[in-house]
């Protein structure tokens, strides 16, 4: 290729151009034109990178997306429909300080929410001394009177947690919602560092980020660590996935996390129960299983103890697991302790429990079921959003400043139907990021989803999924609502100001440029 | 109490077998597709002598396809048109080239990440072909194309399975599927044909009983395989003995037992469960095809003999699920 050939660039290349800046805290600008001491060369790069070099680096992920099926399944469509979870390429970076105090706040969390579903499903302390109304517990849709009494092994129940955080417009990190049934992910947090890496090869070396490749490793120390102490092979128990099957949204995971754990992959249908011992159907006969990382809902789990018209689960399997034969993670009813209503006072059964002051500080949530908040509330429909407290997924809420009157009015009717269903809270300015749309680069709103694993110890993967609102101006990351992910960058400890990488500017070209280059 | 650590040994008692639903799926994908793969390469066969022949003999020609394809016939007459559509496109019949296809892909899409990612793409694309293909007008006389990229299509699977996956437990019960299904297949075909012609003699012939006898050659790959043993000199009892004795052949019922007989056997192995029913119905079998002379079989009667063999290749796949794939758990246990 001659020299003549390359087009030359003028002024201020196209990037970074249309950048508007909101009043949410943004996560790249201190103040326009002015990147964070950690985005300096980040921002060289993308400043080096022409619309169209970007581009076609994000058609190479995506295609790579595609074609390891990286996908999800998108519930209501055609059979067999799937969808890649759109990825951006911009990676999201958290300096080691902020991620040493994500990581307390999280252990803390988690350890008291543990704490609490021990408590409440044995002696009730808490209920008795009236920090946690007992009713606000029991009318709870996913507290399950069925594990009264019963112990799991090492008083584990949440281990394998995902909660989500957000960044306030002070740039404090706050939590928006606990997930202690089966989050789902974490595949893409690990499919998103594969293909960054790729894209920006040099600039990931010289920004010095944690790696978090280790996180199937430790999924699965953490599963074996729960053991049923009676298992024939307590050191090496037979450790399974439980899937409800192939047209579930997140089956690539299942499939994936197995594989990669290299533990089978099963179906309710694989799995008996005799004698109160779990066993899985193999060609040389029944295989006693001890731990079940089970990715189906308490539900569905066992139609002879919960739903009876599911066919995903295992007969008998609650009263295997009963008799402690086998460990279930989670463990069953934990639902309770992620429940929005519940989730107001998660700062209450920390102090209760470990007598410390929360790390990371909730979003001020109001109870439907008092009246005095709920009168504040239902003046302010417009301003606020309300959300059913046992639905995930961004499913059953209202973003008031997004909503028609007459939405605004049907949810009115719904609270006042059902005040214990409900909560609400001030609609958040959730962080701004920059992100790839279409070649340009544009600020959406992100939060960020770490991965929280509890057995013998509380291990995080330092990073997580950052889920981002594709459609501008949108605060709906979810998947299932147009949401898409990006890579999470911590970085190492002594990493993060403007002495890192002054050459990487010049040398990531990305997927696209990389492989012309060599041509 | 905890049994002694004794690592080696109990790895390998407790990593035996597979999960039995992947094994059945695999099983179940590999039969559909030699059953789609053989029904294309009939069908293609039966079309191209209809051309040759004269119309009074081609009467019961799609009388005697639906016979040796055990699929049962509608009253009254035949329309050639309906019977193709039946045969190939049909969704209603579960043998159909397509309806064997499509539910090859699904028994492995359930187990996806149980195969290499190349078998995977390759039989969703052949999938994917047979579902644009439509029949239209003539489409029978130029159906030749179809049935082609079928056989093409299966064969770049096998070729694909046996160069890209373990050959663990897993593939054998691919290889199992197919050769079982083969057997039943070929035994259906030939018990068909030999109903319908005179008791085959040890004489060349000619006409239209020539072609008939090289049509059931062509329709199991074997016209060329024959002509290099007995040239092309066609003589029924040749064909006979070659179809069902032959140990060479891969489309021959000797064959393709004692491929079922050599997969039972690795997989009794590596599930420790050798002296189990399917390993011994097969060795019968596959000692019987091994002692015979084709003249006792006809002298006995060809239609005896191939009942025979149909009935212990559905009990060898009625032990195979009975041991592997959906045993009595309370039985299991108590051994």
């Amino acid at each position: 290729m001659s020299a003549t050939a390359v087009p030359q660039r003028v002024g201020t290349p196209p990037t970074l151009l249309n950048y508007p800046f909101g009043r949410t805290y943004d996560e790249m600008f201190a103040s326009p034109e002015v990147p964070r001491a950690h985005y300096q060369a980040l921002q060289r790069t993308l400043l080096s990178l022409r619309p169209e070099e970007l581009r076609k680096s994000q058609q190479a992920a995506d295609l790579t997306f595609l074609q390891e099926g990286i996908t999800f399944t998108v519930y209501g469509s055609k059979e067999g429909t799937e969808r890649i979870f759109p990825n951006d390429l911009i990676p999201r970076i958290i300096l080691a300080e902020e991620w040493a105090q994500i990581e307390k706040g999280l252990t803390q969390r988690v350890t008291a929410l543990n704490l609490f579903l021990r408590d409440i499903y044995h002696e009730g302390r808490i209920l008795t001394e009236g920090v946690v109304p007992r009713e606000l517990v029991y009318s709870c849709k996913h507290f399950r009177r069925e594990m009264r009494g019963l112990n799991v092994p090492r008083d584990t129940y949440v281990s394998i947690c995902g909660t989500d955080l957000v960044r306030l417009p002070d740039g404090t990190f706050a939590v928006l919602e606990d997930n202690l049934r089966v989050p789902s992910g974490v595949s893409y947090m690990l499919a998103n560092r594969k293909v960054l890496k790729r894209v920006f090869p040099t600039m990931f070396r010289d920004y010095g980020v944690s790696p978090i490749d280790h996180y199937p490793q430790a999924l699965l120390a953490t599963l074996r660590s729960l053991a049923p102490e009676n298992s024939p092979y307590p050191q090496d128990p037979t450790t399974v996935l439980l899937t409800p099957g192939v047209s579930n949204s997140a089956y690539f995971e299942h499939t994936f996390l197995a594989q990669q754990m290299g533990i089978e992959l099963v179906e309710g249908r694989d799995l008996l129960v005799h004698d109160n011992v779990v066993y899985m159907r193999t060609t040389a006969g029944p295989r006693r299983v001890d731990v079940i990382y089970r990715r189906v809902d308490d539900d569905f789990l066992d139609p002879l103890c919960f739903r009876r018209d599911s066919i995903l689960g295992v007969p008998g399997l609650f009263n295997a697991y009963r008799t402690g034969n086998v460990t279930l993670a989670n463990a069953i009813g934990t639902g309770v302790a992620d429940d929005k209503a519940v989730y107001a006072y998660v700062p209450e059964i920390i102090r209760f429990y470990l007598s410390e002051e929360p790390i990371l500080q909730n979003v001020p949530t109001f109870l439907m079921t008092d009246a005095v908040q709920r009168n504040h509330v239902l003046e302010k429909m417009d301003q606020m959003v309300v959300k059913a407290v046992g639905e995930s997924g961004g499913y059953g809420m209202l973003i008031g400043p997004h909503s028609s009157k007459q939405q605004q009015e049907d949810f009115r009717q719904r609270v006042l139907a059902d005040p214990r269903n409900y909560i609400a809270q001030p609609t958040l300015s959730l962080s701004s990021a920059p992100c790839l749309i279409d070649g340009e680069v544009e600020s959406r709103h992100i939060d960020l989803r770490p991965y929280i694993l509890m057995g013998e110890k509380v291990t995080l993967v330092p990073g997580g999924l950052t889920r981002v609102a594709l459609r501008k101006g949108s605060l709906v990351v979810n998947s299932s609502q147009g949401g898409g992910s990006k890579d999470t960058w911590v970085l190492r400890a002594g990493n993060g100001d403007d002495r890192v990488a002054p050459g990487a500017a010049a040398t990531d070209k990305g997927i696209a440029g990389r492989t012309s280059a060599e041509k | 109490m905890r049994p002694p650590r004794n690592y080696f040994v109990r790895a390998v008692r407790r990593d035996a077998g597979m999960l039995s639903r992947v094994a059945d799926s695999l099983y179940w994908m590999s039969r559909y597709l030699e059953r789609a793969e053989h029904t294309a390469r009939l069908v293609d066969v039966e079309l191209q002598l209809w051309l040759d022949q004269s119309p009074e003999a081609g009467a019961g020609r799609w009388r005697f396809l639906l016979e040796a394809l055990r699929t049962p016939a509608g009253p009254g007459a035949i329309d050639p048109t309906r019977l193709v559509d039946t045969l190939v496109f049909s969704r209603k019949n579960s043998s159909s080239i397509v309806s064997c296809i499509a539910t090859a892909r699904e028994n492995l899409r359930h187990v996806r990440e149980q195969c290499s990612s190349e078998m995977w793409e390759q039989l969703n694309r052949l999938y994917l072909e047979v579902m644009d293909a439509r029949p239209e007008e003539a489409w029978m006389l130029k159906s030749h194309g179809f049935f082609r990229a079928v056989l093409e299509g299966a064969h770049l699977f096998q070729g694909i399975t046996d160069g890209t996956m373990s050959h663990g437990e897993g593939w054998q019960y691919i290889q199992l599927g197919r050769y079982v299904e083969r057997t039943d297949t070929l035994a259906s075909l030939m018990e068909t044909h030999f109903k319908r012609m005179a008791q085959p003699a040890d004489q060349v012939v000619e006409s239209e009983e020539y072609l008939e006898w090289v049509g059931l050659l062509r329709a199991c790959v074997a016209f060329e395989a024959y002509c290099k043993v007995h040239t092309a000199a066609i003589r029924p009892l040749r064909v006979a003995d070659f179809l069902l004795l032959n140990p060479e052949f891969p489309h021959s019922i000797r064959f393709s037992v004692d491929r079922v007989n050599a997969a039972l056997h690795i997989i009794g192995d590596l599930t420790e469960r050798k002296a189990k029913a399917p390993t011994r119905i097969a060795g019968r079998l596959r000692a019987q095809l091994s002692f015979s002379q084709i003249e006792e079989i006809m002298a006995d009667g060809a239609h005896a003999y191939l009942e025979n063999v149909r009935s212990e290749c559905s009990q060898i796949h009625a032990a195979i699920h009975q041991i592997y794939f959906d045993y009595a758990i309370e039985g299991e246990l108590a051994s």
